[in-house]
Order: C-alpha cells, then sequence, then structure tokens
C-alpha cells in the first residue's frame, strides 16, 4: 500500500482539494434539514409564507453551491486518480523492464499483462472512489453528528452511540468478507484454468476419452465455486438490514427522546424533524458505502497483487562504470595473461569496437590479451529446481573462435550461453568476458558487447529497418544492409516491397520461419558485438543456406568470437572448439576429430544424424 | 436517407427481438428457481412497503409531539413500538430477498456454467479449432462472470426500485396529490440529464477504450518478448513508446472518468430541486393546514427516497443490457451444433485386433475446398503405415479422421471390420494411444499425466514407462520426482521433455493401435535414437500410423501416403513407390539424398 501511496504524493493537491470540495459539498447538504427546520418551526408555526420562499431560495442556492463543489471535487479526484495510475503504469512497465530472466520466468507473462491492465484499471477506479467518497461518508455521518449535538446535547447523544455500532457492522462485514472474495478470485481462476485446459487439450482429453471425468471435476470446480460465493453473498447480505436496523432503532429512539424534550420545552417539533432527517442522512450514505465496499475489495485486492510485482527485486546488481573501468586498466597494466593465437585478428577488429563506442576497452589488446570468454567451474541451479542443471564447467575461449555447442534435449545448452550476456547468474564458480567477470559489468557495457539471437525468432510489428535498428539504433541503411547480407537475409529483403521499409506484422506473422530466423540473426549483427551468440538459431534453415551463413561469419572484416548452439553436427563440426553437454556436465571439449575419437557422447549424437547418409548409400 | 432510417428501424427491431431471445432463455433458466424468485418479489414488495410505512409511523409521531406541553405520549410509545417491530421485519424480509437473489443469480450461472463446459466437452472439432481459445474462455469465465452481476444487481435494484417507486407515489397521492404531482414533474429531469451526460461521454469512452487497446497491444508485444526487449536493451526506447501512449491516455481518460462523473452531481442537485419542491408546496399548505407537519415530514424522507430508484435504475438498465449481451454470447455457445450423438446401440470395441479398412472416403474441412477425395486403404493387423509429404500438407486430416475428431464427408472407416461410426467414440479413442507433435499435459502432477489412459497403473509400471520413454532420469531430478505438479500446459518443462513425458504416457496404457505424430520432433536426436528401440518394441503387433520425417521409418513402412494439398496422391510401399518415379521418389531424392 506505501508503495501505491507513494504515487498519490505527487498529487497531494489534488488528492487533498477532492475531499475537501466533498465534505464542502457534504456540508451544505448537512444545512439542508437546518434549513427545513426553520422553515417548519418559523414559516409554517407563523403562517410566513414569503419566509418559507426565501428558505426555499436558500435551498436552491445551497444546491447549487453543492452542485460547484461537488463538480470540483470530482475533476480533483478524477485527476488524481488517472494521473496517480499514468504513473503507476509507467513505474510499474519500467519496472517488469529491469526484472531479470529469473524474475520473469517465476511471474509468467500474462501475469504480468493483467497487472499492467486490468489490475491497474480497477486501482484507478478504487482511488477515484476512496477520494470521492471515502471521506465524504465519514464527513457526513460525523457532521450529522455535529449537527445533531448543535440542536440538542441529550438527543445528540442516541448518534454517539449509534456511530461506533454501524462502524462495527460495515468494517466488520468488510473485514470478514475481504478475504472472502479472494477465496472467491481463486475459485474463478480453477474454473477458468479447467476451461483452458479442456480447449488447449482437447485432443488428447478426447483420445483418452476423459470427456465425462473432465465434466465431473469442472462440476467440483464450480460447485466450490458458487458454494463460495453464496456465503460471501450471505454475510454481504447482511450489511443493509443490519444497518437499517440499527438507523430506525435510533429513529424511534430520537422520537421518543424527542417527545420527552419538546414536551419539556427544550427543543420545538421542527428540531426533531431535523434530527430525523439527521439520521436519516447516515443511512443513505451507509448504504452507498456498502455498495462501494467491492468495488474498493477488488481495488485493494489488485494493489495488492501489483504491490507484489514491484516487491519483487531484480535479483542482480551491475557492476558500476567506474568499478569496471578501473578493473579493465588493472588488466591492461598488470594482467599477464596467456598470449592467445587470435591476437592478430582480434586487433584486426579494432575498428568495430570502435565504432562500438566503448571507450578504453581498446587499450587491453596491445598489453595484456585475455580470453574472450572463460568459465571458470560454473554451476546454474535455476531458482526452485530440484538440481543443478550446469555443473562444473570449465573452458576458454580466445577471442575470434567459433566455438559449438551441442547436447541433447535438456543438457543445458541454453543455460550455458544465457550466462555470457548474464541473464542468469551462475550459482558457483564464475564467468568472465574479456578478463572481467560479468557480474562486474555495467549492463549496458556487457549487452554492448554479446549479440544474442535467440531460439525462438522474435520480431516487432513496424519494419524491418525499425526491427533492424533493435540492434543499433543509428545504423545506416548500409551498415544494415551489409548485416543482412551476412545474415544470409539480402535476397529476401530485396524481393519485399519497400526493402527495409517492408512492413513487419506482430510476432513476424507475414514472414516464414526461415526467414525470421535469418532477420534475427541480421539484427544481432547491425549491433556490431564482440561476441556472437547463435541458440539453435539456423533450425529453420537448410543446410545449404546454413552451411553459407556461417562461411560468412567466419569471413567477416572484423572477426567475431562465435557460439553456435545446435543439434546438428554438421552445424558445429567445422568450430575451433566443440564444448558437447550431457545432462548439464561437459562430455567433451576439442574440435571435431578428437571427440569423433574419444568422446561417447558426441560419438553418439555424430551417428544419429549421419547414419542416415549411410542407409541412403546402401 | 428514408431508406436507411428503415435499416437502422430493422436493425433495431432485430437487435429488440434478439434481446427478447436472450430474455427468454434466461428466464427459462431462473424458472428452476422460481420459489425462490416467488419469495425475493414478496420480500422486495414486503420490504418496500414496510421501509415506507416507518415514515408515515414517524410524521404520525411527530404529530404527536407538538410543544412544550402539548405531547401525546401514549400513542407516541405505542408508535415507537410500532416502528421497533416494522423495522426488524423489514431487516428480515430485506435479508431474505438478497439471499434468494444470491442463490438465483449464482445458481443460475452455475447452471449455465455447467452447460457452456458440457458442451465443450461435447463440441465437435471443428468448432474448438475454428475458434481461439481465448474467446471461448472468455465466454464461459469473463461474460459469465459479468452477467451474474448484471443479473444480481438487476434482481436486487431493479426490483426494489421499481417497487420503491411506485410505492412511493401510491403512498403520497394518498397523502396529498398536489405535492405529489410537484415530485413526479421534476424527477423525470434527473433522468434526462443522466442520459444527456451518458450521450455525451459515451464518445470519450470510446477514445478511452481503443487507446486502452492500443496500449495493452504494445504492453503484450513487448512484456511478451521482454528477454528480447532485454537483450538489445531497447528497454528505454520501448518505455519512450509506452509513455507516449500512457500520456494520450492519461488525457482522455481524465475526460471520459470527469464528464462520466458528472452524472451523480447533477442528479443529486435535481434531487435537491425535487426535495426543495415538496418543501415549498408542502409547508405553503401546511400554513392553510392542508397537511399537518408531520406528514409534510413524510413527504420529505419519500421525496429523498423516491428519486434515488431512479439513478440506480438508470445505471441497472445499461449493466442489464450489458448483462443480456453477454447472455447472448454464452447462449451463443451453448446452442452450438454438438457433434453427432452416439447411437443408442454403438458397438463398444473390444479386442481390436488392428485392422483397419478406409473405403471410399471423401473428407474435407470446407465444402469449398475439396481435400480427400475416393481414398482406400487395407491395414491388416501389425502393419506400419507411414504418411509422408511436405510440411503443411494436411498430414493431420488423416488423423483426425482415424480418432474420429472429424467425421468423413462420404465413404467409411472401419476398425476390427466395425465402422467407426456405429462404435462409441470413447472405444475407438482409447483402442489408438496417440503421441502428438504439440505435446500437451493437464495441469497435475507428472504421475497423474502419465496414468492418464491407465488409472490403476503400479508404481513399477510407472516407472518402467517413463524409462522406456527416457524420461525417468529427468522426472527424478524434479523437485518431487513423480509427484511434481506440473503448471497449465507443461510450464516450466522443456518441450522435449514433456514429448517424453507424452510418449512415456502411451507406453503405459499400450492401446492396439498407434498414431505417431512427428511423437519425436522436440526430442534431440540421440535420446530419439535411444527411444527408436523402445517404439519399435512398442509397435510390434500394433497396426501404428506414423506421421514421420526420418527415412529409417519410412523405408520399413509396410504402407507409405503420400500427401500433397490435403491429398493422398500416392500409395505403396518404399521400393513400388520408388520405382514408380512419381512425387514420392522426388521426395525423397531432394530431401534425403544430398
Amino acid at each position: 500500500m506505501k508503495k501505491l501511496l507513494s504515487f498519490l504524493k505527487d498529487y497531494k493537491k489534488e488528492s487533498i482539494l477532492a475531499p475537501l470540495f466533498k465534505m464542502l459539498e457534504a456540508l451544505f447538504e448537512l444545512f439542508v434539514p437546518l434549513v427545513m427546520k426553520k422553515i417548519i418551526d418559523v414559516g409554517i408555526a407563523n403562517g410566513d409564507r414569503s419566509y418559507i420562499v426565501r428558505m426555499c431560495l436558500l435551498m436552491v442556492a445551497l444546491g447549487v453551491i453543492g452542485l460547484i463543489c461537488s463538480l470540483t471535487a470530482q475533476f480533483f479526484a478524477a485527476k488524481a486518480a488517472v494521473g496517480c495510475s499514468t504513473k503507476l503504469r509507467h513505474a510499474l512497465f519500467a519496472h517488469i523492464q529491469g526484472l531479470t530472466y529469473s524474475e520473469i520466468d517465476d511471474l509468467g507473462t500474462s501475469t504480468m499483462i493483467t497487472r499492467m491492465t486490468s489490475d491497474i484499471n480497477q486501482v484507478q477506479s478504487g482511488v477515484n472512489m476512496v477520494l470521492r467518497l471515502f471521506m465524504r461518508s465519514p464527513f457526513i455521518v460525523f457532521g450529522a453528528m455535529i449537527m445533531a449535538f448543535t440542536i440538542d446535547v441529550k438527543a445528540a447523544l442516541i448518534f454517539v452511540v449509534t456511530i461506533p455500532v454501524l462502524s462495527v457492522i460495515v468494517f466488520g462485514i468488510m473485514m470478514i468478507t475481504m478475504p472472502l472474495f479472494k477465496k472467491v478470485q481463486k475459485g474463478l481462476d480453477r474454473v477458468l484454468g479447467k476451461t483452458r485446459e479442456n480447449l488447449t487439450g482437447v485432443r488428447v482429453i478426447r483420445a483418452f476419452a476423459k470427456e465425462e471425468e473432465e465434466i465431473a471435476e469442472f462440476g467440483e470446480e464450480n460447485t466450490a465455486l458458487t458454494k463460495l460465493q453464496m456465503r460471501v453473498g450471505r454475510i454481504s447480505a447482511l450489511t443493509n438490514p443490519l444497518t437499517y436496523i440499527v438507523v430506525n432503532l435510533s429513529i424511534a429512539a430520537l422520537i421518543w427522546v424527542g417527545a420527552l424534550r419538546v414536551d419539556a420545552g427544550i427543543i420545538t417539533q421542527g428540531a426533531v424533524i431535523a434530527l430525523v432527517n439527521y439520521m436519516s442522512q447516515i443511512l443513505v450514505e451507509l448504504v452507498k458505502l456498502a455498495n462501494l465496499i467491492v468495488t474498493i475489495t477488488k481495488a485493494l485486492a489488485c494493489a495488492g497483487r501489483i504491490e507484489k510485482v514491484f516487491g519483487i527485486k531484480p535479483g542482480m546488481t551491475y557492476g558500476d562504470v567506474a568499478g569496471y573501468e578501473k578493473k579493465k586498466a588493472a588488466l591492461r597494466e598488470g594482467g599477464a595473461g596467456i598470449v592467445p593465437k587470435g591476437e592478430q585478428e582480434k586487433t584486426a577488429k579494432e575498428p568495430g569496437r570502435m565504432a562500438n563506442g566503448s571507450e578504453g576497452s581498446r587499450g587491453m589488446e596491445d598489453v595484456s590479451p585475455v580470453y574472450a570468454v572463460e568459465f571458470k567451474n560454473v554451476g546454474l541451479t535455476y531458482r526452485g529446481a530440484g538440481a543443478e542443471s550446469l555443473s562444473g564447467l570449465n573452458f576458454k575461449v580466445k577471442p575470434g573462435e567459433t566455438v559449438g555447442i551441442i547436447g541433447g534435449t535438456g543438457s543445458g545448452k541454453t543455460s550455458l550461453i544465457n550466462l555470457i550476456p548474464r541473464y542468469y547468474d551462475a550459482t558457483e564458480g564464475e564467468v568472465l568476458v574479456d578478463g572481467i567477470n560479468v557480474k562486474d559489468y555495467p549492463m549496458e557495457a556487457l549487452r554492448d558487447k554479446v549479440g544474442m539471437v535467440m531460439q525462438k525468432a522474435v520480431l516487432f510489428k513496424g519494419t524491418i529497418r525499425q526491427n533492424l535498428q533493435w540492434g543499433r539504433k543509428d545504423a545506416t541503411d548500409e551498415e544494415m544492409f551489409e548485416a543482412l547480407e551476412i545474415a544470409q537475409a539480402k535476397e529476401f529483403v530485396d524481393t519485399k516491397d519497400g526493402k527495409l521499409s517492408a512492413p513487419i506484422t506482430q510476432g513476424g506473422k507475414n514472414l516464414s520461419g526461415g526467414q525470421k530466423q535469418r532477420l534475427t540473426i541480421a539484427r544481432a549483427l547491425v549491433r556490431k558485438p564482440e561476441i556472437l551468440v547463435l541458440d539453435d538459431s539456423a533450425s529453420a534453415l537448410d543446410y545449404a543456406t546454413d552451411a553459407k551463413l556461417r562461411r560468412a561469419l567466419r569471413e567477416m572484416r572484423e572477426k567475431l568470437t562465435v557460439f553456435i548452439v545446435s543439434q546438428r553436427a554438421a552445424s558445429i563440426m567445422h568450430a575451433d572448439q566443440i564444448v558437447v553437454l550431457d545432462d548439464g556436465h561437459v562430455a567433451g571439449i576439442g574440435r571435431h576429430e578428437e571427440l569423433l575419437a574419444n568422446c561417447d557422447v558426441y560419438q553418439e549424437i555424430y551417428y544419429s544424424q549421419f547414419k542416415k547418409e549411410e542407409g541412403k548409400e546402401a | 436517407m428514408s431508406g436507411n432510417k428503415e435499416k437502422n428501424g430493422n436493425q433495431k427491431q432485430e437487435a429488440y427481438q434478439a434481446t427478447r431471445g436472450t430474455l427468454g432463455k434466461v428466464l427459462r433458466y431462473i424458472r428452476r428457481y422460481w420459489f425462490f424468485v416467488a419469495l425475493s418479489i414478496l420480500c422486495a414488495a414486503v420490504t418496500v412497503a414496510l421501509t415506507l410505512y416507518v415514515p408515515i409511523l414517524t410524521g404520525d409521531a411527530i404529530d404527536y409531539i407538538i410543544d412544550k406541553g402539548l405531547v401525546d405520549f401514549d400513542p407516541v410509545l405505542s408508535i415507537v413500538k410500532k416502528i421497533v417491530v416494522v423495522v426488524l421485519l423489514t431487516a428480515v424480509s430485506q435479508w431474505l430477498m438478497n439471499v434468494s437473489n444470491n442463490r438465483i443469480a449464482y445458481h443460475v450461472i452455475h447452471d449455465i456454467r455447467r452447460e457452456a463446459f458440457h458442451k465443450i466437452e461435447i463440441l465437435p472439432l471443428k468448432y474448438i479449432d475454428g475458434h481461439s481459445y481465448g474467446e471461448v474462455v472468455s465466454r464461459v469465465i469473463a461474460d459469465v462472470d459479468q452477467f451474474s452481476d448484471g443479473l444480481l444487481m438487476g434482481f436486487t435494484q431493479l426490483f426494489t426500485g421499481v417497487i420503491t417507486i411506485l410505492g412511493t407515489l401510491l403512498f403520497m397521492i394518498s397523502l396529498n396529490g398536489k405535492i405529489t404531482l410537484v415530485v413526479v414533474l421534476v424527477t423525470p429531469v434527473s433522468l434526462f440529464v443522466a442520459a444527456f451526460i451518458a450521450k455525451k461521454t459515451y464518445s470519450m469512452f470510446k477514445l478511452q477504450s481503443e487507446t486502452r487497446g492500443e496500449q495493452t497491444a504494445l504492453i503484450d508485444e513487448m512484456i511478451g518478448n521482454q528477454k528480447v526487449v532485454q537483450a538489445f536493451g531497447q528497454e528505454d526506447e520501448v518505455l519512450e513508446r509506452f509513455d507516449e501512449i500512457n500520456g494520450r491516455l492519461e488525457k482522455c481518460s481524465l475526460k471520459a472518468i470527469f464528464f462520466s462523473s458528472t452524472t451523480n452531481p447533477a442528479t443529486r442537485f435535481v434531487n435537491s430541486l425535487v426535495y426543495t419542491g415538496v418543501g415549498l408546496t408542502g409547508a405553503i399548505s401546511a400554513i392553510s393546514g392542508g397537511i399537518t407537519v408531520g406528514q409534510l415530514s413524510c413527504f420529505l424522507s419519500y421525496a429523498n427516497q423516491y428519486t434515488k430508484p431512479f439513478n440506480e435504475i438508470s445505471g441497472v438498465v445499461t449493466e442489464l443490457q450489458n448483462a443480456l449481451a453477454c447472455a447472448a454470447r454464452i447462449f451463443e455457445l451453448i446452442e452450438e451444433e454438438p457433434q453427432i450423438p452416439e447411437s443408442q446401440n454403438a458397438v463398444v470395441l473390444k479386442d481390436v485386433d488392428g485392422t483397419v479398412a478406409l473405403k471410399d472416403v471423401y473428407f474435407s474441412y470446407t465444402p469449398k475446398q475439396k481435400l480427400i477425395r475416393d481414398f482406400n486403404l487395407s491395414v491388416k493387423p501389425g502393419q506400419r503405415v507411414a504418411i509422408v509429404g511436405p510440411t503443411g500438407c494436411g498430414k493431420t486430416t488423416v488423423i483426425n479422421l482415424l480418432m474420429r475428431f472429424y467425421d468423413v464427408n462420404s465413404g467409411s472407416i472401419k476398425v476390427s471390420g466395425t465402422d467407426i461410426r456405429e462404435a462409441t467414440r470413447a472405444s475407438l479413442r482409447t483402442s489408438f494411444g496417440m503421441v502428438l507433435q504439440e505435446t500437451w499435459l493437464a495441469a497435475g502432477t507428472i504421475r497423474e499425466n502419465l496414468t492418464m489412459g491407465k488409472p490403476d497403473a503400479s508404481e513399477e509400471e510407472i516407472v518402467a514407462a517413463a524409462k522406456a520413454a527416457h524420461a525417468h532420469s529427468f522426472i527424478k531430478r524434479l523437485p518431487q520426482g513423480y509427484d511434481t505438479v506440473i503448471g497449465e500446459e507443461g510450464g516450466s518443462l522443456s518441450q522435449g521433455q514433456k514429448q517424453l513425458l507424452c510418449i512415456a504416457r502411451v507406453m503405459l496404457c499400450l492401446p492396439p493401435m498407434l498414431i505417431l505424430d512427428e511423437a519425436t520432433s522436440s526430442i534431440d536426436t540421440r535420446t530419439e535414437l535411444k527411444i527408436q528401440n523402445a517404439f519399435a518394441k512398442m509397435m510390434e503387433g500394433r497396426t501404428s500410423f506414423i506421421v514421420a520425417h526420418r527415412l529409417s521409418t519410412i523405408q520399413t513402412a509396410d504402407i507409405i501416403l503420400v500427401m500433397k494439398d490435403g491429398n493422398i496422391i500416392e500409395q505403396g510401399n518404399h521400393e513400388t513407390l520408388l520405382a514408380k518415379g512419381g512425387f514420392y521418389s522426388n521426395l525423397y531424392n531432394s530431401q534425403f539424398a544430398q
């Protein structure tokens, strides 16, 4: 709640003025019974028609002023509510963007989308309502009491008893129903889940002839939900009758006390009517409040859900720029690393880095060459997982090398490469890029170094150009075409109307799988990274294009360190180094020939794919 | 112009009739709870009558409290007693009314939801394939929910609202006709004001929901691909785009919300005019002795009670319209044509030997596009049928027909000599073990998923099946092993792991026939190779239909069906088809040779 309230801070003026004007409106409303009392006690008693007319005009005037106050209040309330939710939406969106992969996995996309949309909308109407009514209602209630005191202290004591009883009823019921409402929501979620499951799994459910069981299970969930709803309903249904009883019993008491006081000549007949009117006003306010409780309860629940997202702190902190620069300098001066073979190429790559703008990262090649990527005894356990997904990984990659990563389903290939741009943190050991632990990099610096092409080819609505600009904002058309050419995508982009300006629909649905993959590769290349990671991203390409792509990458002017993850032995067999993974362990590292000679797992993989060729030849 | 008007009129007429139709259906559901409806109406009437009676009593009492020394205590006391009794009665009947309304609303939607779900289970696959899941789910959940809200609100507020208006009018007329006239004349003004504002704000709300839609689309795209956004460090750019829309949304939301929120103050102002009107005319006639002061106080409280329902009703009417629109969408689903029901004397397939015969089969999904024409196939027990062809050629169509997810247009499919349309669907489908390319797992534990086809499987059997499918080792590594709960659609498992589970599921129940649709597409080649042995063992003696891309599977198949553009164009075994030099030999040469 605190977090949400902080968003209202920027609308302090509005959040104060809205209830204030609401109270003013209520105040003028509270005068009405007094005026009526005057009409009865003075106007009717004296038969003074002109007095009555004057008083009625006063009432109209009160109405007009009330209307103006009320409109002002509505405006400020709307402004505060809308403004606050706009800020909230911005903050939540920014917060979600700052979350790391682990948290995104935990939360799930669909939850985040509902929280961004419908939950915030609920909060908005909740804030609006609270500003408008939560202040008004207590004000009327207490105001009515105070007005009663001005009429007659003894009679007003009835109000003093009534109001606490009423608040106990209203808030008590609210407290009881609030957790129940949450349960109802959960029940609804279960019914929804069951329905969805039966649609997505229709073939399997029917194949196993499970319809009757599914209907029975749904019936149970459905009945449970209805029972819950009935329970909440029964309790909330008490609000109105109970408040009605209390208020009207108080009216009865007022009449009796009023009778005594009038008889004693302390108050007038009109005063009794005014007192009764005030009590009625309280009832009307309470009924409104009771109807609002559902809205407020919902808004609170939604606020809680949003709060929870805010509560998730990104599980990573990034190195600060100064510290990173210092480490780099230290490496440059003292770091006596092994001189890798690829030093030549690395120097050749110099201009590319310049373009990248990562100042200072250049100096180091002159003095102390380091490994482009190094895994030191790395292990990874995903949050909530029972066992390690990766363990004991040790390998070094020299700048400019091509590394193939191969292994079975779930052997940890993607997990491994996700550690390089630090999408996840290694839970054991350390990952070094250019000799510096990835945890010490400022996020920008690390992401600039690594170009990532993911398994799932994701493109965004817009033009081809806009999509490529994701790689680098200020990339020229020339640079884009260069990237497209390497990614083997130039050919088909050229055939599109408008070429770089050709539209891409949401999710890239107007492109084939292979085209999408090639564009995502080009997108990563536009960024001119030092390290390029291809996570099974040529799976939709035929062998010939795949081979051409690899050749183009090898022949690039500024030589990249390339990681290729693949299921195809053919895609990685020419790599400088092949890492064979099996169940999260390294089963072998080396060149193709070495592995084929000594690594069982590699042999199995290789022969499972190349047997085909034997079969064909037979 | 006039034609246009006519058309509008017709549309209105149609809409009106549709609404009436829906209303009729809703009433049919409600009829089951007629007792509670009657109780609710009765209680509403009692509640309103008693509620209206209290001001009269109060007024009477006040007339006995005139001035100092002029208070008649005996009648006041008896009136106060009366008030207490009336109030208690009112509260009880109000509570009963609320509870009956809850009961009606929640039970009606319970019934509707049950029927909707039941319908989902018997809808033809054609409907489910043709509609997005989200759309159907939103009908069963969101629409039903909205409908229940509307129904509940309608019952509680519309009933009491209308009865209150009528009751107050009646009581007021009985007290004094002239003042009543004032009230009646002024109140409609508040309705006009409300309607006027609603009309004006409509376009503002429309703009708001459009902008909201635009924003949701962006959220959906960006949050859905959050990982890519982060990988390319595009957070700031995306946030900028988001903020631009967010800013526009703020502006139009503010307008829409503010203008619509003027309804209440405006109507309240009109109400205060009514109140003043009553006060004025009442006070003046009180002077001339037309009414007593007590009656005036009674009138004043009526004026308040009378105007209130008008405000509510205008809200309720929109809510009800909305609810009916939702109901119409639900009924559309419930009234959807179900799959052809099973005949009374449908045969339960037993001891299926694996003979499958397709005779003169014609099939197409839509009448326009002819697909399978004059298809004949005879499969002997234990034979392997491979279905090959380029991607998207409709290989799954054959599976749809075999499993009777779709019915043939003409011709027949016989399993073990029985026309599948004469067999029960359940017995036909459980005769097949099916592993599909798109893996689907139910939310539940791994164990529950594996035993889907054989609920009484022993622990040893389960583990053996999992081991055969090479799933045991990764299941063991999960936090709770076989009792690990996997979320909706398999949640955190990888595609390959899910497929292994689907294979284990079939290996456990081992039905007489198998359908394997790219069953190993997400599994790496090495594991696949290992599973092949288990597959081979499983297929022994079982008729199997295999949608395949692996040459070894195809070559050893007894029958190869070659499909193209949804059609079966060639049929035979590897040698005969190669010799034929047709599409298959082309395909074979292009895909598998060099």
